[in-house]
């Protein structure tokens, strides 16, 4: 039962990250509210890690799993990608690269000037 | 009525599976292209294409898959939390590095419509498209675009930062364990964040961090990139 309780733990927070986007205005999604909502819970000590630790990790573990059944919906939209879908796929691998190189470098950059 | 209408295990065996066997071979054969996430989806793909099995019925035998996911990424919140020391000595190089990182996916947005003649409404369709999918939606429908377009748009952007975030950190001398979760983080989302864990605690973290942050940022800055074009 110690990985149903500290599920049902995750499950709340998760929940009233869900009310959080019904209540409020903005284009944030449940989970974002959600996870906001457990690190101020962890910050503040309302929650300790080991509560919900085992049940995390094992939900962290799988999650890239969780991705496969959205990702498959990918098909029931063929019909309005199929004209573009060459351009989407070089726009998608472009500017993820660059974004990727960019964010990190200045990361990086701001990192090491800060350092010296 | 058929086998497939019938049975309800099979969806998930497919796609667990598939991922499974992708992730052994991988492990024991360090292939990058056969990344398990991208295999699975072609796999499942191809069996309900050579099946002929709906995706709706595909999908109510392995929704519970996406149920957890809401849960998951509040979890991400815990590597955060554990690192939360590295979080408070690099705040402004965490800043800056995700903000830089939202800025330039919209800018490369705005130059790719601006190079393809793109409606305004695909131009909104793909603004968010660097951010996790339950935002990315909001943002494209607050905007005008079409955000049914944009979910498969941000699970390509996911897949592609899932494969190639080793090479890219490698070939660019992204060396700092801050930087690169950063740069995965802010430019794939929650699929590109998976793979940051998998590198270490503090990437995983840092990532974590990018996609709520980025994702933020996103909601603020769409409101000035939309003027644009």
């Amino acid at each position: 039962m110690k990985y149903v309780k500290q599920f049902l733990i995750i499950l709340a927070v998760s929940f009233i990250g869900e009310c959080l986007k019904f209540w409020l205005p903005f284009p944030i999604s449940g989970s974002i509210y959600g996870m906001m909502l457990l690190f101020i819970l962890l910050l503040s000590g309302c929650i300790k890690v080991g509560q919900i630790e085992d049940a995390a990790k094992f939900l962290l573990d799988i999650m890239p799993i969780l991705f496969i059944p959205s990702a498959v919906g990918i098909i029931t939209k063929w019909k309005e990608l199929q004209e573009i879908w060459w351009q989407i796929i070089i726009i998608t691998i472009v500017t993820t690269i660059i974004v990727m190189v960019v964010s990190g470098l200045v990361t990086q950059t701001i990192i090491r000037k800060s350092k010296k | 009525m058929n086998i497939f209408t019938e049975t309800v295990c099979w969806g998930v065996l497919i796609s667990v599976g598939s991922y499974i066997i992708c992730d052994n071979i991988q492990r024991k054969k360090h292939l990058v292209f056969l990344n398990p996430l991208l295999f699975s989806t072609i796999f499942t793909i191809l069996f309900l294409t050579i099946f002929k099995i709906d995706y709706e019925d595909y999908y109510s035998k392995s929704d519970y898959l996406y149920y957890l996911l809401s849960p998951a990424t509040v979890c991400l919140a815990i590597p955060l939390y554990e690192q939360i020391n590295v979080l408070k000595k690099n705040m402004r190089a965490v800043f800056w590095g995700i903000m830089s990182g939202v800025l330039t996916s919209m800018g490369s947005i705005l130059i790719f419509s601006i190079i393809f003649g793109y409606s305004h409404s695909m131009y909104v369709t793909l603004l968010p498209k660097s951010i996790t999918a339950a935002i990315a939606m909001g943002v494209s429908q607050e905007m005008g675009g079409i955000s049914s377009l944009t979910v498969p748009i941000v699970i390509m952007t996911g897949i592609t930062g899932h494969i190639v975030s080793e090479k890219v950190c490698k070939i660019f001398k992204i060396t700092e364990p801050i930087a690169k979760g950063i740069a995965i983080g802010s430019a794939s989302h929650a699929m590109g964040t998976t793979k940051a864990i998998e590198m270490g605690e503090i990437e995983g973290a840092m990532s974590s961090l990018s996609i709520a942050v980025a994702g933020i940022l996103t909601v603020i800055c769409s409101f000035v990139f939309v003027q644009f074009y």
